[in-house]
């Protein structure tokens, strides 16, 4: 009772009240359908009589939360500007100390008055090893992946693939480590077997030592390397429609013929992109490959002597009695292998969002 | 014999066993194995070229030759390719899970030698070559401070910079961001500590270090992020997009204000999700040595400050302990490798079974 003779004597005076909330939706409305704040909000119509909406604010939560968000998202930029930026700035020194070819000089000896370091030959290795790596991973892992998704019973298949994501987990050190002690002896007498018989063929000539090679150093990079293939290209593998699948087998393909007429032109993008993957986790591996390879420098072809060398492992290496300069050289390197890498990885990225083009509109 | 059963006449209905294509035998896949290795064994030992390792290998060529052979003339050469291609793909299988198993299993059996009380409540300061003691206790402090600190920057960050790309990203701004995070899950481990390096540790530290370097477990801390960020973004991207549409437009239609949507409905709907992902994150961040190798210095004390001097991890540790001359350092190496692979695969399989009772599974 008290409320209604306030009110209507509000009305009666003039009643600013009223007429402000009359003419506050209509400004209000329009106001918040041009800020960018709410492009997705259903609000903002004007409509219905539920009175005021509250006015953008310049400062509000809103824009602050998303000014945050915004700035997170830059922040991702910048790191990776800040990277190539840094490592420039503390390469560029070295570089200008180097007194030979920092692109074809074989050898890595910094740390003198008369610093002297070449990239090459570490390019060459950190190629070799992955490319060798991949080699032998990706037929096998293809294999699993195929096995997993296509042959194995659905309950051994999705165990199992727990298991290989288990072991895409277990740390490179590990691998390392076991390398190091446990499988370079089946390497060692391979090796040495190979030599016997085949030692004609340069890859795998030389008079030994063996064991602490190109070979064993790719091996173990394989075995790493093929839990991270394997569960990409499972996954692309089981995305398969199955009405393509079915159809092929409704035209009498026999298993192999359905899996090579609908299943691998299915998922060749996917297969790509995660072989790229793997070949970019292959290039930059440092810890398995300083403890598996026998450091040399030189580019070589042989395959089973001690030796190889690659960018990231003469990194780990060479760190502990690097000065000034050596420092700035190893970082240098880091450098060429960031921005192989890189290449690398925009590659593989770019066939996958192509890919994701594709199946969104042929969905 | 092979044309008449590849090229499928039309016959009479009254014949059915004329219908069915032939097949080889069951007994026959066996027999062929059994067959190759024999003639394997054979060859290898005759000629005295190499062990039984060989002749398993010539006899899984011979088996796959063999089983193509006889498939081929009694079922045909589209059966034939499909039998060889499912040993090939079964035998791919069995090559892999070899490495593998023998990887689990040195893990275990050496790795039980030092698995002692002893081996997680010392360090390894004033621990001479001498010495069958030491431990881990200071390398294990340094990992959990390193990835803690990673994670205390990683997560809001990775979680904002995911909502600025779902939820108000539009245009070339927010594609560029998503293909960066895409790139940067590429980066090396070993740049990133580079990168650590050359811009904490020889640029930034010195400022309040007296002109010095300093090496540090925060430094440590840093790379670690730059190496899960990726994977944060990524995942809580994908949980993200999961939450349905009309849980936010419920939200608007109340007048809830859209930050406080996404603060208030999204995030809580999406959190299982965003904390596999951050689990999977820590896991990899765990086992990463080079980074730490290169911009936390390693060291034998314990040290809890992660912000001074140098700190180990436990990754660091095996590496250190590996390169070890000691005769006693390998069995600390293995004993710590088997700790670090158990602390990752418990996160591992955490964050799986999170994932699996997620409502907003895939």
């Amino acid at each position: 009772m008290g409320e209604t003779p306030h009110r209507s004597a509000d009305a009666g005076t003039g009643g600013t009240r009223v007429t402000q909330s009359h003419e506050w939706p209509a400004g209000a409305s329009a106001r918040v359908a041009e800020a960018p704040v709410s492009t997705r909000t259903p609000g903002g119509s004007g409509l219905g009589g539920g009175g005021a909406l509250p006015r953008a604010r310049k400062f509000g939560a809103e824009r602050a939360f998303r000014g945050l968000s915004m700035a997170a998202g830059a922040a991702v930029l910048v790191i990776i500007a800040a990277i190539a930026i840094f490592l420039i700035a503390k390469a560029v020194p070295a570089l200008r100390a180097d007194t030979e070819n920092f692109w074809t000089y074989e050898g890595w000896s910094p740390n003198e008055t008369e610093p002297k370091f070449g990239i090459g030959t570490l390019a060459f290795g950190t190629v070799l090893s992955s490319a060798l790596a991949l080699l032998i991973a990706v037929p096998v892992a293809l294999g699993i992946a195929l096995y997993l998704s296509h042959y194995a019973p659905r309950r051994v298949g999705t165990a199992l693939g727990f298991l290989i994501d288990l072991l895409a987990a277990v740390p490179s050190v590990v691998f390392g480590l076991w390398g190091r002690d446990v499988f370079i002896n089946p390497v060692r007498d391979f090796s040495v077997w190979l030599n016997t018989y085949f030692g004609w063929l340069p890859i795998f000539g030389g008079d030994g030592p063996f064991g602490r090679s190109i070979l064993l150093g790719a091996l173990v990079l394989a075995i790493m390397v093929l839990p991270i293939i394997t569960s990409l290209s499972r996954e692309v593998f089981l995305q398969t429609p199955t009405a393509n699948e079915e159809a092929a087998l409704a035209l009498g393909a026999t298993r192999w013929e359905m899996i090579r007429t609908a299943v691998l032109p299915y998922g060749r993008p996917g297969i790509i992109a995660a072989v790229m993957l793997g070949l970019g986790r292959a290039l930059g591996e440092t810890i398995a490959l300083a403890m598996t390879l026998g450091i040399t420098f030189g580019i070589s072809f042989n395959l089973i002597q001690n030796g190889g060398n690659t960018i990231a492992a003469n990194i780990a290496n060479a760190f502990g009695e690097a000065n000034e300069t050596g420092r700035g050289a190893l970082i240098a390197s880091g450098l060429v292998l960031f921005a192989i890498t890189l290449i690398v990885n925009i590659t593989a990225r770019a066939i996958i969002y192509r890919r994701r083009e594709f199946t969104e509109s042929a969905a | 014999m092979t044309t008449t059963v590849t090229t499928h006449r039309p016959r009479p209905a009254a014949q059915p066993d004329s219908l069915r294509a032939k097949r080889l035998p069951r007994y026959a896949a066996p027999a062929i194995a059994l067959a190759a290795l024999l003639v394997a064994a054979a060859v290898v030992y005759g000629t005295g070229i190499g062990g039984a390792v060989l002749v398993v290998v010539v006899g899984a060529l011979l088996y796959l030759v063999g089983l193509f052979a006889a498939a081929n003339a009694v079922e045909g050469r589209r059966s034939a390719r499909n039998r060889t291609w499912s040993a090939l793909i079964h035998s791919a299988f069995v090559l892999a899970v070899l490495p593998l198993a023998s990887v689990v299993w040195t893990l275990l059996s050496n790795g039980v030698d030092r698995l002692d009380g002893n081996f997680f409540l010392t360090s390894m300061n004033n621990i001479g070559a001498r010495d069958p003691e030491g431990g881990a206790y200071h390398a294990i402090v340094g990992t959990l401070e390193q990835v803690g600190i990673a994670t205390l920057i990683t997560v809001p960050l990775g979680v904002l910079c995911a909502i600025y790309v779902v939820e108000y990203g539009r245009g070339r701004f927010a594609f560029a961001i998503r293909f960066f995070v895409d790139v940067m899950t590429g980066i090396p481990s070993i740049v990133a500590g580079l990168f650590v390096l050359a811009f904490w540790v020889l640029i930034v530290s010195p400022w309040f270090n007296d002109g010095r370097p300093s090496f540090s477990g925060f430094a440590a801390a840093l790379a670690l992020s730059v190496l899960m960020l990726p994977t944060v973004v990524r995942s809580t991207e994908e949980m993200l997009r999961l939450v349905p549409a009309p849980l936010r437009e419920g939200a608007y239609a109340l007048g809830v204000p859209k930050w406080k949507t996404i603060l208030r409905v999204v995030l809580p709907t999406a959190l299982p999700g965003i904390v596999t992902g951050v689990m999977l994150a820590i896991a990899r961040a765990a086992g990463e040595t080079a980074p730490v190798l290169l911009v936390a210095g390693g060291g034998a004390a314990i040290n809890f400050n992660a912000f001074e001097n140098n700190q180990s991890s436990l990754a660091l540790f095996v590496y250190q302990q590996a390169g070890d001359a000691s005769r006693y350092a390998p069995a600390r190496a293995w004993t710590a490798a088997l700790t670090l692979v158990a602390l990752v695969l418990v996160l591992t399989i955490a964050a799986k079974l999170l994932a699996r009772r997620n409502r907003l599974g895939r």
